[in-house]
């Protein structure tokens, strides 16, 4: 008995020995963190607030402090000053379809957890519980300037779940999920049907289908969420009230039913453009448009609902009867009709790439500012974190990349990224291979 | 009397539009052939940049480039106004206008198959690539099978009739394929091959049977040189057939291969049965063994930063490309891909951001190397005279993100032109 006791007392006192080395480690890892960064001598192109030829960006405790032109800024002291001269910075890129984290090699199922597809309405599955933070895929979109992305299961299922937004760094999905939940995919492209051979056909078959089962679930989101605030009413006085049944799958569409998240309504042509609009409308969703390649004839319709609008990827074929530039040009066509226009990759493996999309909008007739927002400031205000995200000022999160020329160019080379103020190294398995092989 | 002038006159609506479509379909342009692009910033792929350049196209060849090129007066002048022209792109790994017809995946040698007779030359992807710069391709056989079809290469003169859009004379190349996609389509269905060691057992079996075939043939021949009137021939194989000339060197193998150790076994399966393997495609881990690579003069037909998609493209490296290159490979940047395909030129500036290519290289892989590999690099892929006047004007320099094919020229013919409406092709009317 003796015996044990002392065990356990030397246990306690390893305990507190760990717990307050732990506590150590975290001051220490804390006083890393507050470390003051310093870049100097760059062109800083802000987002909000133009374009600093010869400029400072100063951050601490993971938020920028200080953005001003070099002659007239004053640097802390205590910074750490990395010189960026002839160099661009720019806010860490932000992509706002993604699947990273959801997939590590595309033909193996083993590891990928894209989509559930036993049904079309999967509006419980939530991103977050399959999201693998230690994947592969983000060490190399990282190393290119994406810094933060909204990662969405894939879009075979009409609502196949919810979406997380992430930061590219951290230790675990804790540290890297920054906002569970925080949009819903209304998928309407005509993909999400099943079965279309006459003789397997399963329900939904066709686009009426699609649209009525959608109908049908919300409509019993709205009988749920009826019965729920019932039972609350009757609760109060009745304490024999019995609480109707839980049911995951109704009680994740309620936020969206009560407008207070967007959902992301995804629709290819002009009438399933319209279609998909007309429902979510029927609810009162708040959205946010996405894809609309093929709705070229809607463009003004689209420009009237005065919501933000995810166009591409551009890389999307034009169809049959469609011009070479027909999908290449609609950042442009829109942004003139004057949408605010999200450029997203829609993509896992070559999220990479999402500012050589940007680029090519360019040269199909996006401005350029309008096609560098299109991939910081208008993702962060569509999904309302625009107070910390999406441009260089001071109180924003410090995700700054610093590259040898223009963001959007195939040929520039990132020098430098930093994530909430902590520079990520520049370093993946790629990279790593690169080097085993070139000795 | 009206309604009979009325049906006389439709009568001859019919007749125009009918010849009209027949001109549509089958006659080359008449304009072009001849023509001087002037004030041109010249990236020629063989001797650098030429600034202020001019190209002068003789019937539809290049018959002069250089800083002071005169040309005859009553020639067509093309003011570039300071525009970047480069040699037509080339694609070397294409499916396009193939439509569902690129594999023939009932059996894992099928040698036999002629992509030409899956070539959909209405197919509008043709068009597509022409509008990104592509002047002509070389489209494949899908990797489904071990052994698979003949390529057929073609220039992209959309609108043309199938055999007026095929490269005159180009050299025969077949589609080899290793690794996953052989193992899977034959795995799936229970029959051999399931593993590399069954596709390679596979291989080898239908190249000794071909070796054979071709033997038998020999032995036939010799007889009959010898004046032996009872020589037997051989049964004919249009399989055995397509193999013997694979064995004689007559056409050249184009092999579907992503790993290191698959490169290695099928150079060593090319030097024991002595055929012409001209280029690994994909070869995304051409890195870990370029010298070998190089040493048997291989070339690669390779992605630039694609990757992950499947196990065996799990270890792709962006640097591959130039990585090789280094080594002395020769390296081309090809799409496999109707997307890809409208926009090599980005993808080859990749190469300049992931290893440091330098221009005329990074243009090389989209052009005189791709040609090299479809083996027509003595007729296109450079600004030289004599070659084909397949040449592209671009409306930002070339090799970055913002470049858009302004004009493009086949055989000095004007095939495309951003600046028209519709389409933006001269000689083509949609329907007529």
């Amino acid at each position: 008995m003796n015996k044990q006791s002392a065990i356990r007392r030397r246990h306690s006192v390893l305990k507190a020995v760990l717990i307050a080395a732990t506590l150590l480690l975290g001051v220490l890892v804390q006083a890393q963190e507050s470390k003051v960064i310093a870049l100097k001598g760059g062109k800083i192109l802000t987002v909000t607030h133009g374009t600093i030829e010869d400029g400072v960006i100063v951050m601490e405790n993971g938020r920028i402090t200080v953005v001003g032109p070099t002659s007239s800024t004053k640097v802390p002291a205590k910074a750490q000053v990395i010189d960026a001269k002839g160099m661009t910075i720019y806010p860490g890129l932000i992509d706002s379809e993604t699947h990273l984290g959801l997939t590590e090699v595309s033909a193996d199922k083993m590891t990928n957890d894209l989509i559930e597809t036993s049904d079309e309405i999967m509006p419980h599955m939530h991103v977050y519980d399959a999201f693998h933070a230690e994947t592969m895929l983000i060490p190399v979109a990282r190393v290119n300037g994406v810094t933060n992305a909204i990662v969405a299961p894939d879009s075979g299922d009409t609502l196949p779940g919810q979406d997380i937004f992430i930061q590219l760094d951290g230790k675990s999905a804790r540290e890297m999920i920054l906002v569970k939940d925080i949009t819903m995919p209304l998928n309407f492209t005509g993909e999400q049907r099943r079965n279309e051979s006459f003789d397997k056909a399963k329900y939904p078959q066709t686009r009426m289908g699609m649209a009525a089962q959608l109908r049908q679930a919300f409509l019993d989101a709205q009988d749920y969420l009826q019965k729920q605030a019932d039972y609350e009413k009757k609760s109060k006085t009745d304490k024999t009230a019995t609480a109707p049944k839980r049911d995951l799958k109704l009680e994740s569409l309620v936020p969206y039913l009560k407008g207070e998240r967007p959902v992301v309504l995804a629709a290819n042509t002009a009438p399933d453009v319209e279609t998909a609009v007309s429902l979510a409308n029927e609810f009162h969703l708040k959205f946010i448009l996405n894809h609309v390649q093929h709705a070229q004839k809607a463009l003004d319709y689209i420009a009237s609902l005065k919501v933000p609008v995810i166009v591409g990827p551009i890389w999307e074929l034009p169809k049959e009867n469609e011009r070479y530039d027909a999908v290449y040009s609609l950042p442009a066509q829109l942004q003139k009709r004057g949408v605010k226009v999200i450029i997203a990759s829609s993509d896992a493996h070559n999220v990479r790439n999402l500012p050589y999309q940007a680029g090519y909008a360019v040269a199909y007739g996006l401005p350029y500012e309008e096609a560098l927002r299109a991939i910081t400031l208008y993702p962060a205000q569509a999904f309302g974190l625009d107070k910390d995200y999406g441009s260089l000022e001071v109180g924003k999160m410090a995700n700054i990349v610093v590259a040898n020329g223009d963001p959007l160019d195939v040929k520039t080379d990132v020098k430098h990224v930093f994530i909430a103020g902590q520079e990520i190294p520049m370093d993946n398995r790629q990279i790593r291979l690169r080097d085993q092989y070139s000795k | 009397m009206l309604r009979r002038t009325i049906v006389r006159l439709l009568f001859v609506v019919v007749i125009l539009s009918f010849a009209l479509s027949l001109a549509a379909q089958t006659q080359p342009p008449s304009r072009g052939g001849d023509v001087l692009i002037k004030n041109a910033t010249l990236l020629t792929a063989t001797h650098g940049r030429v600034e202020h350049g001019s190209v002068y196209v003789k019937d539809g060849k290049i018959a002069a480039f250089g800083a002071d090129i005169t040309a005859p007066d009553n020639v067509m002048v093309i003011d570039a106004g300071g525009k970047f022209v480069t040699p037509g792109i080339i694609d070397s790994h294409s499916h396009m206008a193939l439509d569902e017809d690129v594999n023939e995946a009932t059996s894992p040698i099928v040698p036999q198959m002629m992509m030409k007779d899956a070539f959909d030359y209405t197919d509008k992807h043709i068009y597509l690539a022409l509008a990104g710069g592509v002047t002509s391709a070389m489209l494949l056989h899908g990797s489904a099978d071990m052994i698979g079809g003949q390529a057929v290469i073609i220039k992209t003169k959309y609108g043309l009739a199938r055999d007026a859009m095929i490269f005159p004379n180009a050299p025969r190349s077949i589609k080899f394929a290793s690794g996953e996609n052989p193992k899977r389509v034959f795995g799936n269905k229970g029959v051999l091959p399931s593993t590399r060691m069954g596709n390679f057992a596979v291989q080898r079996q239908a190249l000794l049977e071909a070796k054979q075939y071709m033997d038998d043939w020999d032995i036939y021949n010799e007889k009959l040189k010898k004046g032996d009137k009872d020589a037997k021939a051989p049964k004919r194989d249009l399989k055995l057939d397509a193999l013997a000339d694979v064995l004689r060197g007559k056409v050249m193998v184009q092999i579907h291969c992503y790993r290191a150790d698959e490169f290695l076994t099928e150079m060593a399966m090319a030097k024991e049965f002595g055929y012409n393997l001209r280029a690994f495609h994909h070869a995304l881990e051409a890195y870990k063994v370029p010298d070998d690579i190089a040493k048997q003069g291989v070339g690669i037909a390779t992605f630039a930063d694609w990757w992950g998609y499947k196990y065996e493209a799990w270890d792709a490296i962006p640097w591959n490309a130039v990585m090789a290159m280094r080594h002395g490979v020769k390296v081309a940047i090809k799409s496999d891909s109707d997307d890809y395909t409208r926009h090599l030129n980005q993808e080859a500036a990749k190469t300049m951001h992931y290893g440091g290519a330098t221009e005329e290289e990074a243009l090389r892989m989209i052009t005189l190397n791709a040609a090299w590999i479809v083996g027509i690099d003595d007729r296109v892929g450079s600004i030289d005279v004599g070659k084909d006047a397949d040449l592209v004007m671009w409306s930002a320099y070339p090799l970055g993100s913002y470049a858009l094919a302004d004009k493009v020229w086949i055989d000095g013919q004007l095939w495309f032109d951003r600046s028209l409406p519709g389409y933006g092709m001269p000689n083509y009317r949609e329907g007529q």
